[in-house]
């Protein structure tokens, strides 16, 4: 297993570091969170076309770069530094990582080369955001192969071409293609109080589909595991940017003749954060390094889920905490890194329920031992 | 100059072979170990060491530990002495204290703290005064590990009190065994004491036993105080790193050593928490069960593997030469308390009213009472958090430093009555 991030990743950070820093500015997330797709389509393209980054993680003979879930991490720390509002978590991530673990070989090859370019967004609908047990069981597919169901919560589901759905059907969960135009598709916008990601509700009722591959438990479980630990990164990238803006604030502004951050009650607050940071960045990491080699990955997966969605909240409540009135305006950016913070902490699984995981996982292991 | 580690192997076996019977006396067998230069491998040539690189020094040490040898004395507040002296030492300083650590006969202490001067160490008013060819100490130390058995302590002492705190400083290599010097074991909540208070009336200092000059305390104290947070960075306290216990007048003696050495730190363990005991615990109470407790012990798990990833990752780092990203001490002791602190808590939810019961009709006879009310320690001893997280923020976020207080002539200072 990795100890810490080759040479190569470091440079691979600093590329697309500086690809968002130069196309994903917070002027561009604050203007595009306003319109109803939510990102820009030239950098979209750019991203996938000239990067390749949607295919990160996919495999190199349909057309992804072949890395795994460390590299991936890479990107959605970045993207989360800078609150990046496009289809990458669910086109690339969720989509792309179901498209890759349950689709049939001939799907594989058509769908795997234009996820990976970006020239197909597709947005994975599944019923439960919350758990993978929970997966298929208001979504099924029906013996005339008919979709019929809800699913409340999609993400970019109204700007996506395709739509990819697991649902239960009589031959068990499979990954179905659904067109999004289909009359018996309805699609609405749901408000989300993270602007800078789209959601919507998804209706089926008879919809036709082509079903893509079958989805066993122990795929599904790999799969929520993968993109939690994506997630995570994404989390703790929001919080180390947040972090640094919050100590930066604290150097300039002046109040009782002095900066507040010479002040001990903030400067230990920040010390805390800091530290808190750097052990959800530790189980962050090491979940991707474990992932890519497959050790002990449910256990590490929810290790970093939960460490990374609490570090981000208790980051984006200090953040706003510090700045005193102005944290809580909407000129102010730190909000919109608070709602961010919200969202992933109940996307996948709220904390308490990956620490009850943890458990399940080390208990499991003492069994075989 | 040896250098191939397979040459280095063969050298120590020879000398072992030759010079090593069980039946020596501790002192006598040390003797012979300082002498031949195996006592201290990585210490310099010119300091009874042979100048070896850790990998080098590993070779002896796992030469010893196979064959079960007794090496050098090196428990207890000796080897902060002994490494400072390495660093600030005259040659006749060095001459005259190293062998004598090496071989155990004689031990050491701290004298460091103060009753009114605890996190701000510079701020030490016990006076030294010269007086003809001597000093003449007078002040009151505390927190002082291995006092009432010490031969000898480093002592910081003010020589100045007209100039700013840290330049009045100096640092001194004081005997112990003296009438000026009182000695007085200071007990702990914990039931243990680990500690004492020393009290300085007149003791007398030689003039050469002053180490690195007039003035200079603060920067040797600070090197002393860098060897000992390495100690508490690495997460390791001074334990014995001996051999297995063998048959042999050395090796009995040695267990005398170590049992005086090691027991002011018996209760280290149980101040970390005892993470360890947790899931023990709670199965066999069948806390485990208790979707509150389960919730709670998955946050301690989270804390403490996070914290070994996060030395882990800083240690691969710096293995690669990439310099030191964060002080990684800082966070670790931080980590450290909070996981300490986290860890009692567990425990008591586990105990629940047995969390009440301390000695040996008490969960595991006693160990869990005795975390319970020994994890306060740790996040004081060392260095407090509210310094650790000064640290970090000045250091690490480089957040703005507050006015001081305290830069004007020492006298002038605002301190404690005593």
């Amino acid at each position: 297993m990795q100890e810490t991030f080759t040479e190569d990743q470091l440079q691979f950070r600093e590329v697309v570091r500086k690809f968002l820093h130069d196309k994903s500015p917070m002027s561009a997330v604050r203007q595009l969170q306003e319109t109803e797709s939510g990102y820009d389509a030239e950098v979209w393209r750019s991203l996938g076309q000239d990067l390749g980054l949607p295919g990160t993680h996919l495999p190199e003979a349909y057309g992804g770069l072949g890395y795994g879930p460390i590299e991936l991490g890479i990107i959605l720390e970045e993207m989360g530094r800078t609150l990046y509002g496009g289809p990458f978590l669910s086109s690339a991530v969720l989509a792309g990582y179901a498209t890759s673990l349950f689709a049939e070989e001939a799907s594989r090859q058509v769908l795997i080369p234009d996820i990976s370019s970006g020239i197909l967004r597709v947005a994975l609908v599944l019923d439960s955001l919350s758990c993978p047990e929970l997966v298929g069981k208001t979504l099924t597919v029906d013996a005339a192969d008919r979709l019929t169901g809800r699913a409340e919560i999609v993400i970019d589901a109204l700007s996506a071409d395709e739509l990819h759905v697991i649902a239960d059907s009589p031959n068990g969960l499979g990954l179905y293609r659904v067109s999004p135009s289909a009359e018996e598709v309805t699609l609405y916008a749901r408000e989300s109080i993270d602007l800078t990601r789209k959601l919507s509700s998804v209706l089926f009722d008879h919809a036709p589909v082509e079903r893509l591959g079958q989805v066993d438990a122990g795929g599904l479980q790999r799969f929520w595991d993968l993109a939690c630990v994506a997630l995570s990164h994404e989390m703790i990238g929001g919080a180390g940017a947040l972090l640094e803006s919050t100590v930066e604030y604290t150097k300039i502004r002046v109040q009782f003749g002095r900066p507040i951050g010479s002040f001990q009650a903030l400067k230990h607050r920040c010390a805390d954060l800091l530290m808190a940071l750097e052990f959800a960045k530790a189980a962050t990491y090491q979940a991707a390094f474990s992932l890519a080699v497959d050790d002990n990955p449910g256990f590490v997966a929810s290790m970093a889920k939960a460490m990374a969605s609490d570090c981000f909240m208790e980051t984006a409540r200090a953040a706003i905490q510090l700045r005193g009135g102005l944290g809580f305006t909407w000129e102010d950016d730190t909000h919109l890194f608070f709602k961010r913070a919200k969202c992933d902490e109940v996307l996948l699984g709220l904390p308490h329920v990956h620490r009850e995981r943890m458990i399940q996982q080390m208990e499991g292991n003492d069994r075989a031992a | 100059m040896i250098v191939q580690l397979n040459e280095i192997e063969t050298a120590v076996n020879q000398f072992l072979d030759q010079a090593f019977s069980p039946d020596l006396s501790l002192i006598e067998w040390r003797q012979r170990l300082v002498a031949a230069g195996w006592a201290a491998p990585s210490w310099p040539e010119d300091c009874f060491g042979r100048g070896f690189t850790a990998e080098q020094t590993a070779v002896v040490d796992r030469v010893f530990k196979t064959r079960r040898i007794v090496g050098a004395a090196q428990v207890g507040p000796r080897r902060l002495a002994a490494e400072t002296l390495l660093v600030h030492g005259s040659v006749d300083q060095k001459n005259r204290y190293l062998p004598s650590i090496l071989t155990g006969e004689h031990s050491w202490c701290q004298l460091f703290s103060e009753p009114g001067s605890g996190s701000d160490l510079a701020g030490a008013a016990t006076k030294a005064e010269r007086s003809g060819d001597q000093w003449i100490v007078n002040g009151q130390k505390v927190w002082n590990t291995s006092a009432h058995h010490a031969d000898f302590g480093i002592l910081v002492a003010r020589t100045d009190w007209d100039l700013p705190k840290h330049q009045g400083l100096s640092y001194f290599l004081i005997d112990m065994r003296q009438p000026g010097v009182e000695v007085r074991p200071l007990k702990q909540m914990n039931g243990h004491a680990s500690f004492n208070e020393v009290f300085l009336t007149d003791a007398v200092v030689r003039q050469d036993d002053l180490v690195g000059g007039e003035g200079h305390g603060w920067a040797v104290a600070t090197t002393t105080l860098s060897i000992e947070r390495q100690g508490f960075a690495r997460g390791r306290n001074p334990r014995a790193t001996h051999s297995a216990p063998a048959q042999g007048r050395v090796y009995d003696e040695e267990a005398k050593e170590l049992e005086i050495d090691n027991e002011p730190y018996t209760w280290y363990p149980q101040r970390e928490g005892r993470p360890d005991l947790v899931f023990e615990r709670a199965r066999e109470t069948g806390a485990i069960s208790d979707a509150a407790v389960r919730q709670e012990m998955a946050k301690l798990v989270c804390l403490s593997e996070a914290a070994k990833i996060s030395a882990r990752f800083v240690a691969a780092h710096r293995k690669l030469g990439n310099g030191e990203v964060l002080p990684a001490g800082s966070i670790g002791k931080l980590g450290a308390s909070v996981i300490a602190r986290q860890a009692a808590q567990v425990h008591t939810m586990i105990s629940g009213t047995d969390a009440m019961l301390s000695g040996s009709g008490s969960p595991m006879d006693g160990v869990i009472a005795e975390t319970l009310i020994s994890v306060p320690a740790i996040s004081i001893a060392g260095g407090t958090d509210e310094i650790q997280r000064n640290i970090i923020a000045e250091r690490v976020l480089g957040m703005p430093k507050e006015q001081r207080q305290d830069t004007g002539p020492f006298r002038d200072i605002p301190r404690n009555i005593s």
